[in-house]
C-alpha cells in the first residue's frame, strides 16, 4: 500500500480521479456504444444520439431470423468443456511441476512456454488435415482439444506460480496422515487454490469463447458455427447492416462479462502468483 | 527456476535423475526404479504431453516439411467427390527460404511486426504501469474503477474489435462525426497507411492494457509496505520511492509480463485481420497475416510458403525469447 495514505493533497486526489475517469471512459465507451446501437432501430444505427426510439428489434430479428442460439449452444458447449478439461489438466501439470523434480520437468517447462509462439498460421494448414482424418473436422471434441492447447500452457504456468506459494508443509501433513501424492492434490492442495483455480477458467473460457481462425476454418455449415463463425457470415450476408450485429455482440460478450464477474475476485491475487513466480 | 522441493523424497528423485541424465540407458533396474519415485508426477502431466505432442507437434513437424516442398492447393492429395486425387507436390529443400528471405517483402514485413510489437508492448505496459500504481491507492470507487478498466479484457476479441470498426467507420463513425463536430476533416483511420497503422496499435493497446494492469498490481500489493515506510522515514522523495522499491518489487511480473505479451503481439492474428485485413494495400500486413493470407485467401492456396513464413516466425520469436532469457540471468535474475 501507498505511505501517501491519507494525506494526498485535494490537487492530487482530484487528479487522480480524473485521470481514473478518463481511462474507465476510453475502457468502456466502445462497449457501451455498441450496447446503445443494439437498442436502436436499425436504420439508425449510424446515428450519434446516445437513445433513439429504444426498441428490442434488433433482438427479436436474431432470435427469429437467424440460427443465433445454435451457434451460441455450440459456443457453450465448445467453451464449457474446454474450461473444465482446461482447468483440471493445468491444475494437475502445474502441481506436478511445483512440487515434483521429475526426469523431463524442465523439457516440458520449455516446451510449454514455445508452445505460445506457434503462431497458429504454422499449425493451422495441418491441423485441418490431422482433424480430417480423424474425422473431428465440424465436430465439437476438434476444436475443444485445439484449444486446449493454446489456454493450458499459460494457464499450467499460472498454477504452477500459485501451487509454488502453498506451503509444502500442507503436502508433508497430507502425507503423514497417509494420502497418497493424488489425495494430496485433490483433498488439500486443490480446495487452497480456488484463486488460481479461477483465473485458468476465467482465461480458458475466454480463449475458447472468443476464437476466430480456427473456429472459421474447422466448422462448416450454419448448424456447426459457433458464435464467431456465425457472427462472420452475417457480416458477409448483411453488409453494413450494423443493428443486427451489434445486437449479437451484445449477446456474445454478456455470458464472458458474467463469468468474468464470478472470476475477477480472484483475479488479482491469483495473476499475481502467476506472474511472480513463474 | 526457483528451487521449491521442500519434499525430502522429491530432493532425492531431483538428484537420481540428475545422476541418471549422465551415464544413460544401463540397467533396467534404474528405470525400473525411476518409474516408482516419479510415476504420479509422470501421470499428473501425462494428459498434458499427449495432448501438446498429437495436436501440436505432429502438425509443426508437418509444418516444417511443407516448407521444404513445392505444396499448394492444386497438386496436394483431396478428394473431390469420389476421386481421390493423390498429392504430386515435391520436396524442394530450402528453396522456399530461399525466395522468402530475398523478397523486400520479408523485410518490410518483418520491420512492420517489429515495430507494432515494440509500440504495443512499450505503451501497454507504461499505461499499465500508471494505472496499476493509481488502482494500489487507498480511495473511494478503488473497485469500481478496476472493474470498469478491466472490461476489455472480459469482451472477447472479435467483438470488441469489431466495436472499434464501428467506431472508425470513415463516413459514419462516431469519432469522425464528433471531429466533424468540432470542426475537424474526417480522418480516414482504416484507409491511410499512416492511420491505420495507428489504428490498429490503438485498438490492441486498449486490449491489451487490462492484463498487464491486474498483473503489475498483483506485483505492487505483493511489495511489503514496510519498505515504503522505512524508506520515508529515510526521507526518500515518491520518486525516488517509485524507482528504489517499485522497480526492483516488479522485476520478476516485469520480465515475465513483457515476454509473454511480446510473443502474443508479434502473432496478434485477430486484430489485425479483422480491423484491416491487412491493409489499405499490404500496409499493416504483419508476419502472421501475411502467412495467413497465403494459405487462405490467395489463390492459389500456397500451403509451401505459408509454411515457410510460419517457421521463419517461429525462429524469430525463439531467438528473440532464447536473448531475452540470456539478459535476464545476467542481471541475476533466475528463471
Amino acid at each position: 500500500m501507498s505511505s501517501q495514505r491519507g494525506k494526498r493533497s485535494p490537487l492530487a486526489s482530484v487528479g487522480l480521479h480524473a485521470t481514473l475517469i478518463g481511462a474507465s471512459v476510453i475502457a468502456v465507451f466502445p462497449v457501451l456504444w455498441v450496447f446503445l446501437t443494439s437498442l436502436k432501430p436499425a436504420k439508425y444505427a449510424i446515428t450519434t444520439d446516445f437513445f433513439k426510439d429504444t426498441t428490442l428489434d434488433n433482438y427479436r430479428y436474431l432470435v427469429d431470423k437467424t440460427s443465433f442460439f445454435t451457434w451460441f449452444g455450440n459456443s457453450a458447449l465448445i467453451a464449457g468443456v474446454t474450461t473444465l478439461l482446461g482447468v483440471f489438466i493445468s491444475a494437475t501439470t502445474g502441481y506436478a511441476v511445483s512440487r515434483f523434480k521429475f526426469p523431463g520437468m524442465r523439457p516440458l517447462m520449455w516446451t510449454l512456454l514455445i508452445t505460445q509462439m506457434f503462431p497458429m498460421a504454422i499449425l493451422i494448414v495441418p491441423l485441418y488435415n490431422l482433424m480430417g482424418q480423424l474425422g473431428l473436422l465440424n465436430q465439437p471434441v476438434g476444436l475443444i482439444i485445439t484449444y486446449l492447447t493454446i489456454a493450458v500452457p499459460f494457464c499450467a504456468w499460472m498454477m504452477k506460480g500459485f501451487f509454488d506459494g502453498i506451503p509444502v508443509e500442507i503436502d508433508e501433513s497430507g502425507r503423514v496422515d497417509g494420502l497418497n501424492p493424488f489425495g494430496t492434490f485433490w483433498r488439500l492442495i486443490l480446495p487452497l487454490a480456488k484463486p488460481g483455480l479461477a483465473v485458468t477458467a476465467f482465461y480458458s473460457f475466454i480463449t475458447a469463447w472468443g476464437e476466430v481462425a480456427y473456429s472459421s476454418a474447422f466448422m462448416v455449415g450454419d448448424e456447426n458455427l459457433t458464435l464467431a463463425g456465425g457472427l462472420q457470415t452475417f457480416v458477409t450476408q448483411y453488409t453494413a447492416n450494423w443493428g443486427p450485429m451489434t445486437a449479437a455482440s451484445v449477446l456474445i460478450a454478456v455470458p464472458a462479462a458474467v463469468f468474468f464477474l464470478f472470476a475477477q475476485k480472484h483475479l488479482v491475487a491469483g495473476m499475481t502468483a502467476g506472474a511472480t513466480k513463474g | 527456476m526457483t528451487v521449491h522441493t521442500g519434499q525430502s523424497t522429491a530432493k532425492a528423485a531431483g538428484e537420481g535423475a540428475r545422476g541418471r541424465g549422465r551415464a544413460t540407458g544401463e540397467r533396467p533396474g534404474r528405470l525400473r526404479r525411476a518409474l516408482s519415485t516419479h510415476w504420479y508426477a509422470w501421470t499428473m502431466v501425462a494428459p498434458v504431453v499427449i495432448v501438446l505432442g498429437v495436436i501440436v507437434g505432429w502438425p509443426l513437424g508437418r509444418g516444417i516439411y511443407l516448407s521444404l516442398t513445392d505444396a499448394n492447393e492444386r497438386n496436394v492429395g483431396r478428394t473431390i467427390g469420389a476421386n481421390h486425387i493423390d498429392a504430386t507436390y515435391k520436396f524442394v529443400g530450402l528453396d522456399n527460404y530461399v525466395d522468402v528471405l530475398s523478397d523486400p517483402v520479408f523485410v518490410q514485413r518483418l520491420t512492420w511486426t517489429v515495430v507494432w510489437t515494440v509500440c504495443c508492448v512499450s505503451t501497454t505496459f507504461l499505461l499499465g504501469l500508471v494505472l496499476a500504481n493509481m488502482l494500489n491507492r487507498q480511495f473511494r470507487g478503488r473497485a469500481a474503477y478496476r472493474m470498469m478498466l478491466i472490461l476489455p479484457w472480459a469482451v472477447p476479441g472479435f467483438v470488441s474489435v469489431f466495436a472499434w470498426r464501428f467506431l472508425f467507420n470513415r463516413d459514419n463513425g462516431l469519432l469522425n462525426k464528433v471531429l466533424d463536430g468540432g470542426g475537424i476533416s474526417a480522418v480516414p483511420w482504416l484507409d491511410d497507411p499512416t492511420w491505420a497503422k495507428f489504428s490498429v496499435i490503438a485498438v490492441n493497446v486498449w486490449l491489451g492494457v487490462p492484463f498487464m494492469m491486474v498483473a503489475l498490481l498483483g506485483g505492487l500489493q505483493s511489495i511489503p509496505g514496510e519498505l515504503y515506510e522505512a524508506a520515508e522515514m529515510d526521507g526518500a522523495g515518491p520518486w525516488k520511492r517509485f524507482l528504489y522499491i517499485t522497480v526492483p518489487g516488479l522485476r520478476a511480473v516485469s520480465s515475465t509480463v513483457i515476454l509473454l505479451s511480446t510473443i502474443w503481439t508479434f502473432n496478434m492474428f485477430p486484430v489485425i485481420f479483422l480491423l484491416t485485413r491487412g491493409g489499405p494495400g499490404d500496409s499493416t500486413e504483419i508476419l502472421v497475416t501475411q502467412a495467413f493470407r497465403q494459405a487462405f485467401v490467395e489463390s492459389p492456396r500456397d500451403f509451401a510458403g505459408s509454411a515457410t513464413w510460419g517457421v521463419l516466425i517461429l525462429a524469430v520469436l525463439m531467438i528473440f525469447a532464447f536473448v531475452y532469457r540470456r539478459s535476464l540471468r545476467k542481471q541475476g535474475e533466475v528463471w
